[in-house]
């Protein structure tokens, strides 16, 4: 072992004596980086300035002649003179906020999921609060029984490619879900989360559906980044559907073009009920 | 480059596209790529790219509307095959002569229409069918086990359809429909700017080499030169693309072979490359900066804080991928897996870092350079012989240590440029014009096709597109618990093959 390595270091390679030198050598490497795993949801992660999440609207502005084109999704609309946003078919490229800075923001980083499709559209609606209220304390009741440890099984419906990356990056020592007690597993039927990104392409029907069907009950389905809750720039083709909620019965919907780290951890404690009280809606 | 659009080889006018490209490649030319363009009027127009020494050359063919087959490529371009495949899914177009014509990305009952991109044609929705693709393989001792589109882990989704007569791997298929966009058809009519954003987006992954190579293509058919600062950064984000694809490679091949601390380490250093790719662009996937004629503005942290983050990242990937390659239990389930052999390379034409560990040189940052790389000294890797995983994963260590090296001296170059504008405002002319970049797996091109400021076309082919018909050729007498290894070590994504 090298020169400049603490003892306390020292100490706490003894366990791994035994272990021919390469590993050892591997082990070093890990504790000499320290502590690298994020503090979320015990506590906000302090990372994420300049990192897009979802845009946001200021509030009670009033939009300017043709503002809705600016945006090559569509997300942007005026009903009534009211500026609104549907972050589930924003991609975040930023040409509203950019255009527009007095109206549009990039902002929230992290907490950007929601259990409910119409609450993606901000700001929100007069009813939208109570029919919010609702359909949270109804999934509550449902995942109620899940809560000790949680497997995920993640479906590919016709994504880019850059989601299944950062679902991977779930497990990488920065946002280290195991400590949360969630475990990716090879089989659905013990899944008890669906994890599904992609537009909904039309020849992954089928799988996932079959899927879906060989979870045990509960369940809950979260449709992870902005082509998995509207197709985004990719609909409308012959090929695609639109977004998974016609395939699967979604439960939590997450933007994102594709949804960093943190909003796929968002969406899942949302979805199993684990979030610290206050995390988002 | 703008002189690409026209006709190049020495073809008559008039003979058949196949007998022009076979003369192509006879001459020293390499198939790079067949693609198909429909027009409004529901003709058909085939362009097949050759890459000749320093340029690219198109040969095409125009087939009118009522003209439903033509002469194939493939029996005499080899190289050829998946994409006639392809064609013949998305346009019924037959190839005639073509050896097994199996639906590719989009398998349909008998009788349904085409989507036939860059016609007038509306199909509406379209559902693939299992109808018209090849049954299981079944015999005495022999056993199909389908593997995908859903399986363990965290993958596109892709099958592979395993035909063995026990441990030993005699044949493998591979099967891409399932996850389809339709993205040629997409492409058709979006005005150019809306082009970059699906484009990052047809493999995702590669975000800044799709864009780059799409730009690249509106710029060279207005004839434009994107100002040297938007160059640089370019460079600066595509090479970070690189190393994170090539660490992802890394990360899965660790995860295979069981070695958690390896797999975290490696896994963070991926990671941080792209929180820096954000914390430069706001992005962790680089989109958004590359524009047509440059790049939409400067770097959002500055360059001491970035070079800084740049050599932090540097040393502390660098080690661990030594360690790695001093590590026996990797090593040995490297070596000797998944050989490709040169000869079966080279026939094919292999791009990027596969084609580099089975003897071909290529790397189009120097070949066929473009952008900053020329003024940046960008050199390839020396390639390898052996084609095995391991060979792959050497070139692509060789290839992180050098994309560290040209996102510094990237970075340099913005600290010390001056003023300028970020990019050169243009309005691309009527017309057709060839893009490329070496993307992270290799040669990517895009075929774009402009009309009245908007998209009559774009035809992007990935790398992954050309490889990936090479996949079950690396597998001879591989046993099944290799497959991880083999997969991993290709590093392809699904996305931009399925289309
Ligand atoms: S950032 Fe989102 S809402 Fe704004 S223009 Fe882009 S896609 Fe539309």
């Amino acid at each position: 072992m090298g020169r400049g390595v603490p003892d306390r270091v020292r100490r706490s390679l003894e366990p791994f004596r035994h272990i021919p030198g390469q590993a050892h050598m591997w082990v070093l490497r890990g504790l000499r980086e320290g502590i690298v795993t994020t503090a979320y949801p015990r506590r906000p992660d302090g990372y994420g300035p300049g990192w897009m999440g979802a845009v946001s609207v200021a509030e009670g502005a009033s939009p300017p002649q043709g503002v809705a084109e600016v945006c090559p999704t569509g997300a942007i609309s005026e009903e009534g003179g009211r500026l609104r946003l549907d972050r589930g078919r924003c991609i975040l490229c930023g040409r509203c906020t950019s255009r527009h800075p007095e109206l549009f923001r990039f902002g929230p980083d992290h907490e950007t999921a929601s259990v409910s499709r119409q609450a993606l559209v901000v700001p929100p609606g007069e009813d939208d609060e109570e029919a919010l209220g609702k359909v949270r304390s109804e999934l509550g009741r449902r995942v109620r029984s899940l809560r000790r440890s949680i497997h995920v099984r993640h479906v590919d419906a016709g994504s880019d490619g850059s989601e299944e990356w950062e679902v991977a990056a779930l497990t990488n020592p920065v946002y280290d879900v195991q400590r949360l007690g969630i475990f990716f597993t090879a089989t659905p039927r013990h899944a008890d989360l669906l994890l599904v990104t992609g537009a909904g392409a039309a020849g992954m029907a089928g799988p996932l559906r079959r899927t879906w069907e060989a979870m045990p009950d509960p369940k809950v389905v979260v449709a992870a980044g902005t082509d998995a809750v509207s197709g985004g720039l990719v609909h409308p083709t012959y090929a695609t559907r639109g977004g998974v909620g016609d395939l699967v019965p979604v439960d939590v919907w997450v933007p994102g073009s594709p949804p960093s780290p943190f909003s796929l951890l968002h969406g899942i404690l949302l979805a199993v009920g684990l979030l610290p009280s206050g995390g988002g809606a | 480059m703008r002189e690409a659009a026209a006709p190049v080889g020495g073809g008559l006018v008039g003979e058949e596209l196949a007998s022009r490209v076979a003369g192509a490649v006879r001459a020293g030319a390499r198939f790079a790529a067949l693609l198909p363009t429909g027009r409004p009027d529901g003709s058909l127009c085939l362009r097949a790219v050759l890459a000749w020494p320093g340029r690219y050359g198109l040969e095409e063919e125009v087939l009118a509307p009522e003209v439903g087959a033509y002469q194939a490529l493939t029996p005499t371009t080899p190289g050829a095959t998946w994409y006639e495949r392809e064609l013949h899914d998305l346009y019924g177009v037959r190839p005639l002569g073509h050896p097994r014509l199996d639906p590719l990305v989009l398998p349909l009952a008998p009788g349904t229409p085409r989507p036939r991109p860059g016609t007038a044609a509306d199909v509406g929705c379209l559902d693939p069918s299992e109808e018209p693709l090849p049954g299981h393989v079944s015999g005495e001792g022999l056993f199909t086990i389908p593997y995908g589109p859903v399986r363990s882990g965290v993958f596109e989704a892709i099958q592979y359809l395993v035909e063995t007569p026990g441990e030993e791997i005699p044949h493998l298929r591979t099967r891409v429909y399932h996850k389809h966009r339709g993205l040629s058809r997409r492409f058709c009519g979006l005005s150019v700017g809306d082009g970059v954003l699906l484009a990052e987006r047809v493999e995702g992954t590669t975000s800044v080499a799709q864009a780059s190579a799409y730009c690249q293509a509106l710029e060279a058919l207005a004839g434009v030169e994107v100002p040297p600062r938007a160059g640089l950064s370019r460079v600066l984000h595509a090479e970070l693309e690189r190393v994170a694809n090539h660490l992802d490679s890394m990360v899965r091949h660790t995860e295979g072979a069981g070695q958690a601390v390896a797999y975290a380490r490696l896994s963070l250093h991926k990671e941080r490359v792209l929180r820096l790719q954000a914390r430069l662009c706001g992005h962790r996937f680089g989109r958004g900066v590359v524009v047509p004629g440059g790049v939409s503005g400067p770097p959002s942290l500055g360059a001491a804080q970035a070079l800084a983050e740049l050599a932090r990242i540097d040393k502390g990937a660098t080690a661990d991928i030594r360690l790695l390659m001093e590590t026996p239990s990797f090593l040995d389930r490297l070596r000797g897996t998944g050989v490709l052999p040169p000869e079966v390379a080279g026939a094919h034409g292999a791009v990027g870092p596969i084609g580099r560990a089975s003897g071909l040189a290529e790397d189009l940052r120097v070949a066929r350079p473009y952008g900053a790389y020329p003024r940046l000294g960008a050199q390839a890797v020396e390639p390898r012989e052996r084609g095995d995983a391991l060979a792959r994963q050497e070139v692509r260590v060789a290839e992180v240590a050098r994309s560290f090296s040209l996102a510094r001296q990237a970075l340099e170059g913005l600290a010390g440029a001056g003023d300028g504008p970020w990019r050169a405002q243009f309005d691309p002319p009527d017309g057709t014009a060839l893009g490329w970049a070496e993307a992270p797996q290799g040669e990517l091109l895009y075929l774009v096709e402009v009309e009245d400021g908007r998209l009559r076309a774009a035809r992007p082919r990935c790398p992954a597109f050309h490889n990936l018909a090479l996949f079950a050729q690396a597998f001879r007498g591989d046993i099944y618990t290799d497959f991880v290894f083999i997969e991993a070590s290709f590093g392809l994504s699904v996305a931009g093959v399925a289309g």
